[in-house]
Order: C-alpha cells, then structure tokens, then sequence
C-alpha cells in the first residue's frame, strides 16, 4: 500500500500540492489523471523519492520514503519520468540490463541476464535488443524504457504519462502491457495518464487531483460521473455506457 | 499485427519462462566486432605510446651509448614521459567522470576554475614578490600550497551548493565558471602591470608543459594519482548509473548526491595534482575523453577509462616526440594540443548528434 500523510509541497506563495491525504491500494492499476499543473507529477514524483516533500510523511509498502535507504527502496519501488534522455548511446539491452543494478550493482548474474531476456521478450522488444535507443521509434523507446523499470522487479511500478507520443495502437498496446503486469505479474501500477477514457478502460482504481488536491478517489464506476469530472476538468462532459464501461464524451 | 497489439493473448507466466540463451547475455558492447575492435585499437593505442615513450628517451640522444652521460639524459627524459603518464592519466579520467557526473559532454573540469587559480597564483607570485619569488617558488612546499589552495577552493564549491536544500549541479558550475573568470580577469589585470621581462618568465610557466614537472614531487604524486584512479575505476559501475541522470540513478537506488560529491572530489584530486604539476591543459582533457567515447563505443566506464588514459598517453607522447625531435619546436607542443583540442571541440559541437 502507498500511503500520503498529510504530504505537502510548495513551489511558492501561490503554487502549493497538498496538504494530500490518500491511500493506493496494493495490486491492481490506479490512475493519477487530472487537469494540467494539478499536481500529478509532482505527486508521483514524491512518492518515488525524486522530489522532496517539505512537510508529511509517504509509506510505500510500510517503508517512509525519506527516511528509508534509497538502495532498499529501490528493491520495492521504481519511477519512470516523462522525458528519459541520456548522454550515453545504449542498445536496448543494456538498458534493460540496467533494471537489475538495485540486485547485482552492474555484474549481471546469469539470472539477472534471464530475467531481462524475460522483459525484453515480454515487451516484444526481443529483435531490437542490440539496436542502440536512437534508432528506435518513439514507441519502441518507450517500451524499452518500460521494460527498464519493470526488469527492477519492484512491487511498485509509477509511470508519468507512459502514453506520451503513442499512437492509438501503441497506446493500446502499451496499457494492455500494463493490465497484464498487473494481472498476471502481481504488481501495483500508479500512472499518470491524461486520457479519461484509457483510464476508465484499462485502470481499477482513478485518483482525479485539482489545484494540487486529491479531488476524488475511487473506482472507475465512482469516478466516471459526468458532475465530477466536468467540475475537475473545468468542462462540460458527458458520459455514456459503452461496449467496454463508461466513456466519456467532450 | 493484431496478435501483436494484445499481449494477454500470449501465455505469459511470473517465472523465468524465456527463451534465454547464454548468446544473448548483455555486453557492454553492442557486436562482437567492436569489441573486437575495441581491443586492438587499445593495444595498438598502448604501443603506441609506449614505442613514442621509447622515441623520447633514446632517439637523438647527444651521447652515445657507450658514455657514462648517457644515463643521466635518459633519466631527465624519464621524468618527462613520467609526467606524461601522470598528466594523461589524471586529466582524462578526471575529464571523463566530470561528463559522467554532470550528464554533459561538453565541459572540461578545468570549468570549476583550477586552471584560472592556477594562473592567479603564479600571476600574483610575480606581481606582489618579484620574478625572484616565481622562480624560487618551487618545490614540495610551493607544489602543496597550489594543491591545497585548488582542493580547498573546489571543496568549497561542492560543499556549499550541492549539500544544501537549493542543490543544483548547474548552479555549482556556473559560479565555477564565474569564479574562473574573475580569478582570470585579475590575473589579466596583474599582468598588465609587469616589466616584459617578469611577463615573460610568466608565460613560461602558464603554458602547461612537461619540462615544468619536478621529479622531486613523484613520491607523494605517483601513490595519490594511483589511489585516486583506482578509486575512480572501482566506481565504473555506479559512474554508468548516474550517467543516465539523477533520476534513473536515484530510482536505481544510488545515492545520487553522495556519490557526485565522492567522484567530484576524486577528479578535483586528479586535476589539482596535474595542474600543479604542470600547468593548465585547458582542452587536452576535453579532447581526449571526446575521442575516447568516439573510439570504444560503449557506455561502460570499466572501457571508457583505460580508452582514454591509452589515448592521453598516446596525444603526450607523440606530440612531445614530434615536437622535440622531427620538427625541433619543444616550447609549441601544448600549442599544438590546444590547437587541435578546440578544433575537435567545434568539430563535435558542430555535429552534437554524436555527443
């Protein structure tokens, strides 16, 4: 379980997160999405321990995350940011290979090379393994950058808006990648996401923020409610029943 | 396509179900090949500077071999291809673990100001003392007082920025960058004042060059520079981590700012050592990791380093060899390795995509 404590971050008089109180189930698929600058990322951010907070506490799993080493944590815990971009040329493999350094500190073990041949062939990435990250397409990166972090083994898997730059059928792919992870794997999944209808779809959980609050929590049935989301979102949305659940129409 | 787009259509199990083969193990470089290639081109970069090394001590000895002054000349040029190992050594690993840490590979570490300070030392030693003073000030006491005043002023500059709240790499640079010019701006304006003369005497040692080095400083130099190195080698792998950047790194559970303090102290060992020794080599740092990184094309710093070390020795020796010997121009050899460093430094700026 992720557990905020009355958690709060300020950036200035005027721009402050919090004070957030929440509770993310463990296992399953929760979706942080919301209007921009509501705090989303900053949140994800906190709780994967690149931002610090100024006030409160964060449990992940029973752990504080300010106090805990960062070394453990790394073991039960993973973040991947928006924007990945590195000075040094990787092949595919390589970076998935990385994944393992929280266990084998950069000596890969013949089960550290089995487990990232497991994410490699998991995410289909498994003929691009030796292909160097700048002659993948937006989407093949992207994919890789999610083998990284899933490679880890982590229980907790945050991804700030890992449909960036995807195209429908990536996205689809990249989310039916994740319900999986989560199903079959075991592993609880927070992500950012901005389209409310892939959330509705693909999440089990939705945590909508506004203006650096937790605006509402719940299910997707609770949270797929035309009042609720026309206030977040500051527009008149309606929502219908559709083949797969409740769709959002704007 | 569409068994593709939908991954819950294929059976996946949580344990270790691939079709992993030893052949697919990860190696830190992408073929065979250049791996291959990375091994000869190391061994050939290694004989070079060693046979360059050998051109230096034997070739157009004044004396010959059968005369007892024979050895004393090899032993002045000893010190030399010493210094060289020494200099090649410190700048660019010093110079390749700064790109690492600051996930920039266009800066040299010369950037926190030590060849500025460098200069200003040896600047206000003329200017406040005379040109007796610059001459007289060497030795172990004068080599300490330069080391100590580089290490103190870069401890600072970590300590201060990067252990508060507000730490920031990018900050810490730019007052570096500061710190540099003004120290340069009042060295400038000291050497505006000096006779022709003292400038003169100046200038000579401001051009970093192998013939300021002092044998007597080895013992202390030689165990530091190898501790150091070593240290930093130890650190290939978590180098690799925090090239990706803080955030990877951090994920990956290192202790981002920790380990930045603990490689910037390594380099600012590294560099201090060299510039005192001999001198400010402003580009020959940048020019040789930059090369290096072209060379072993890999992202492992267990390659990267010893690639650039055999480079750095090579660009020395050589240089020095031509310079002194074929061409007869010794006091144009840090020129030349200047020249040639800012060439290559607008040469990759120009086509950043290989950075």
């Amino acid at each position: 379980m992720i557990k905020l404590d009355q958690v709060k971050k300020s950036y200035s008089d005027h721009v402050q997160i919090g004070p957030l109180q929440l509770e993310l189930p463990k296992a399953g698929l929760t979706a942080l999405i919301g209007p921009n600058g509501a705090g989303k990322s900053t949140t994800l951010m906190m709780i994967g321990r690149l931002l610090h907070l100024d006030e409160g506490h964060i449990q992940v799993a029973g752990l504080d995350v300010s106090s805990t080493k960062s070394k453990d944590l790394a073991k039960i815990i993973t973040i991947l940011r928006q924007e990945n971009h590195f000075v040094t040329r990787l092949t595919v493999r390589q970076l998935v290979g990385f994944g393992r350094f929280p266990y084998s500190k950069g000596r890969l073990t013949p089960e550290d090379e089995a487990i990232t041949s497991k994410y490699i062939d998991f995410l289909d990435l498994t003929q691009l393994e030796h292909r160097y990250l700048d002659e993948l397409s937006g989407g093949q990166r992207q994919r890789a950058y999610v083998a990284m972090v899933l490679c880890q083994e982590t229980e907790y898997v945050l991804l700030d808006e890992p449909l960036n730059n995807l195209d429908i059928a990536r996205s689809v792919q990249m989310m039916g990648y994740l319900r999986h992870v989560a199903d079959v794997f075991g592993r609880t999944i927070v992500t950012v996401l901005h389209d409310i209808n892939f959330a509705a779809k693909y999440s089990d959980h939705i945590c909508a923020m506004k203006d650096g609050q937790v605006a509402a929590f719940g299910t997707v049935k609770e949270i797929m409610v035309a009042e609720t989301l026309s206030d977040i979102f500051e527009t008149p949305l309606e929502i219908i029943d559709g083949p797969y659940g409740p769709i959002a129409v704007y | 396509m569409s068994s593709l787009m939908d991954p819950t259509s294929k059976t996946y199990t949580p344990e270790l179900t691939t079709s992993h083969t030893r052949d697919r193990d990860t190696s830190a470089f992408q073929s065979k090949q250049l791996e291959r290639r990375y091994w000869i081109l190391l061994c050939l970069f290694l004989l070079g500077g060693l046979f360059c090394s050998f051109g230096l001590l034997v070739y157009n000895n004044p004396v010959p071999v059968q005369s007892p002054s024979f050895w004393p000349v090899v032993e002045r040029r000893i010190t030399a291809i010493v210094t060289m190992a020494i200099a090649a050594l410190c700048q660019s690993l010093a110079t390749v673990a700064f790109h690492s840490v600051t996930n920039n590979r266009i800066i040299t570490p010369s950037l926190l100001g030590f060849d500025a300070l460098y200069a200003t030392i040896q600047t206000s030693m003329i200017f406040f003392f005379g040109a007796g003073a610059l001459i007289g000030f060497t030795g172990t006491g004068a080599f300490f007082t330069q080391v100590i005043l580089m290490l103190g002023m870069s401890l600072l500059l970590y300590g201060w920025l990067l252990s508060g709240k507000y730490a920031n790499l990018q900050l810490m640079l730019l007052i570096g960058i500061i710190m540099g010019t003004g120290l340069n701006s009042l060295s400038t304006f000291m050497r505006r004042m000096l006779a022709p003369s003292e400038f003169d005497i100046l200038q000579a040692r401001l051009f970093g060059s192998v013939t300021n080095a002092d044998a007597a400083y080895f013992p202390i130099v030689i165990p530091i520079v190898i501790v150091v190195s070593i240290l930093l080698f130890l650190s290939a792998n978590r180098l690799n981590v925090i090239a990706l950047g803080k955030d990877v790194a951090t994920s990956f559970g290192v202790n981002h700012r920790r380990s930045v303090i603990y490689v910037l102290i390594l380099i600012s060992l590294l560099m201090s050592m060299s510039t005192a020794l001999i001198g400010p080599l402003t580009f020959f740092g940048f020019l040789v990791a930059t090369l290096s990184y072209q060379v072993a094309s890999t992202y492992d710093h267990k390659y990267v380093l010893p690639m650039a070390f055999s480079i750095g020795f090579l660009v020395l020796t050589s240089a020095y060899f031509f310079m002194y010997h074929i061409f007869n121009a010794p006091s144009v050899v840090s020129v030349i390795i200047e020249l040639f460093g800012g060439v290559i430094f607008l040469a990759v700026l120009l086509r950043k995509r290989s950075l």
